[in-house]
């Protein structure tokens, strides 16, 4: 589709005149509308992200410095890759964007799909265990921290509960140990993103032409074999859609990390937003966080480039 | 409906079959509603039944008193004014930011769909991966230009005697999310008006319709549902929001609910009053879920138009 539109302003008596102030405007008009929109993405997206690029090189420490240097900022991250005993900050960020990242995505999936085909058995009730999956969505990550912090207390929570019950030997202390708080935060995280994963799971399943799956039954699949030949196959572009989201979400993690561990002991519990945050404003190197900054947009565009370059082209064909 | 039910089975087996479903739905069903039954009850219960009780237990006296305190007198920092304050900055930010992304994401969307020129998908494209760049990389140069706008305000200040909204900390997150709302209400719109018929625009053109004119007249009226799902998507977000709000309004009076409750919750001095920190938690939590439960059905659409995306 070009511009069909456009093309139809200019009736034959019009196009022999001389187009008044008034027909041109109109026809500048739509661009004047976008331009500000347009100029705005321009500058405040893709010129910051260069500004942003432009400071990593420099020897930005409490405030920007506008000197060119080297590299150094990213020699400095690159060294800490590796430095993991004692870990660097580095080191314990990217190393629990790991964990976070794989366990936030493989669970939700998951629980998402299972719960979606659960859900597609033709339920009583499906209008209410619906909204209840998927509240946590509407609540921010500050919210939702809050609550597990309280929950996952040894203290007061779970732990707790579970002593006044009679179980004296439970124990469950993830939120106050080094090693293991990133676990909290995966849960945190899965408890409010895989209800939405389950929706889409259900939209897609819901969608599926109802006559493959009669043909296979009257072939005599078993209803494992239905899901695991059939219809899960079906359900890739599902799949696909779900795990950028969820990428998306765990690469820009920031406030449930803040609001369920304040940063975890001594910063274990830390992903590269953190890091980012922590190095720019509190630690006064600017250039390492504008560093960091660089390599999370470099990983979330080899994710998400691709994708909406396919998906665009898939559009238009 | 794919619903693969099973076929030539006993019946026993089947009736099995549907309290297996049936019990794992209810299982999970709890496990979601446990955290914000526990945020609930807690904010219901005075501070010895919390200390000396079962957090799962119902309140055996409600009170509201923690709601109360949160609202008027908690403290947050060291004022220990409430978060009432907070919550209304939150509104004042929330309300205009809403408004000025979606009327500009439905002119854009018109624009993309309907007045097409050579580029109109290269456009789109780089406002489209705009939605989807970790804040991050945007984070410091937008603080060093909102820092400008401070000095511009306090020019403005000598020569007018007011600063005309340049560095006031809600107009700034006003400005924030309305920049970085656009490829998101731009998006929203223009999958909805690709489908609206252009011949409508076409006869409308014909009858001498102007650009204003069609978009108030033929596209706004039929926009109802997407204007619904827009909105709630940004008001969500923007309620929710942690990172804007406190890299660039993370402390004083100027404070939105997020990071004032943040700060309630981390708020060492005296007694740690849990049963008010999950009062103040449920206060900012409540619009958001009073949206979802009022409108889940729009609010849930917004989530898949933002996730699946072309």
């Amino acid at each position: 589709m070009t511009s069909i539109v456009t093309d139809r302003m200019q009736t034959p008596e019009r196009a022999t005149q001389r187009k008044s102030l008034r027909a041109r405007l109109q026809e500048w008009l739509p661009k004047i509308v976008l331009a500000p929109s347009f100029a705005i993405t321009l500058f405040f997206v893709y010129g910051f992200i260069l500004w942003t690029i432009y400071l990593s090189f420099t020897k930005s420490k409490a405030f920007p410095s506008y000197t060119l240097t080297d590299a150094r900022a990213y020699q400095r991250l690159w060294r800490w890759t590796f430095e993991s005993n004692p870990p660097s900050s580095w080191y314990t960020s990217i190393t629990n964007m790991v964990i976070f990242g794989v366990l936030y995505i493989v669970f939700c999936l998951a629980i998402g799909l299972f719960l979606a085909i659960l859900l597609d058995q033709k339920i009583r009730g499906e209008g209410v265990l619906r909204p209840i999956y998927l509240y946590p969505m509407a609540l921010s990550f500050i919210v939702t921290g809050v609550a597990w912090k309280w929950f996952l207390d040894p203290g007061l929570g779970l732990e707790q509960t579970m002593h006044q019950w009679g179980w004296t030997s439970f124990h469950f202390d993830w939120i106050k140990n080094k090693d293991y708080v990133i676990y909290t935060v995966v849960i945190a995280g899965v408890w409010q993103a895989s209800g939405f994963i389950m929706a889409m799971f259900l939209a897609g399943l819901r969608g599926i032409d109802s006559e493959i799956i009669k043909a296979s039954q009257i072939d005599g699949a078993s209803p494992i074999q239905l899901y695991r030949r059939i219809i899960i196959p079906l359900l890739r572009p599902v799949f696909l859609s779900a795990l950028i989201v969820l990428a998306h979400m765990a690469i820009k993690s920031y406030d449930l990390v803040v609001a369920l561990t304040s940063g975890g002991p001594g910063g274990s519990a830390w992903l590269p937003s953190n890091f980012m945050y922590e190095y720019t404003f509190k630690r006064n190197e600017m250039a390492v966080g504008s560093a960091s900054a660089v390599i999370m947009l470099a990983t979330m565009s080899a994710i998400i480039v691709p994708y909406l370059y396919s998906e665009l082209r898939e559009k238009n064909r | 409906m794919s619903a693969a039910t099973v076929g030539a089975r006993p019946a026993g087996s089947r009736v099995l079959n549907r309290i297996v479903i049936y019990g794992l739905l209810l299982v999970f069903a709890l496990v979601y509603l446990i955290p914000f039954f526990v945020m609930l009850v807690t904010s219901l219960k005075t501070m010895p039944e919390i200390q000396n009780g079962n957090m799962l237990a119902l309140p055996k006296d409600p009170t509201i008193q923690p709601w109360i305190k949160a609202w008027g007198e908690a403290c947050v920092g060291l004022t220990c004014e409430g978060i009432h304050g907070y919550f209304w900055n939150s509104i004042k930010m929330v309300v205009p930011a809403v408004a000025i992304s979606t009327l500009l994401g439905a002119l854009n969307g018109y624009v993309l769909t309907k007045w097409r020129f050579k580029g109109h998908k290269l456009v789109f494209g780089l406002m489209l991966f705009a939605c989807f760049i970790p804040f991050q990389s945007v984070l410091l140069p937008m603080a060093t230009v909102l820092g400008q706008f401070g000095q511009l305000g306090k020019v403005f200040t000598n020569a007018f005697g007011m600063n005309l909204g340049f560095g006031n900390s809600t107009v700034n997150l006003v400005f924030v999310h309305v920049v970085y709302g656009l490829g998101f209400t731009t998006l929203f719109f223009r999958n909805y008006y690709e489908a609206f018929p252009t011949e409508l625009v076409k006869a409308a053109m014909v009858d001498g319709a102007g650009f204003f004119q069609i978009f108030r007249r033929v596209l706004l009226p039929n926009s109802l549902p997407i204007i619904v799902v827009t909105v709630i998507y940004q008001f969500t977000n923007i309620w929710n929001d942690f990172l804007f709000a406190s890299s660039y309004a993370g402390s004083g009076d100027v404070m939105p609910m997020t990071v004032a409750l943040n700060n309630v919750v981390n708020t060492s001095t005296g007694v740690v009053e849990y049963n008010v920190n999950m009062a103040a938690a449920m206060i900012a939590a409540l619009p958001t879920l009073l949206v979802y439960i009022l409108a889940g059905r729009y609010f849930v659409r917004g989530l898949m138009a933002g996730a699946v995306k072309g």
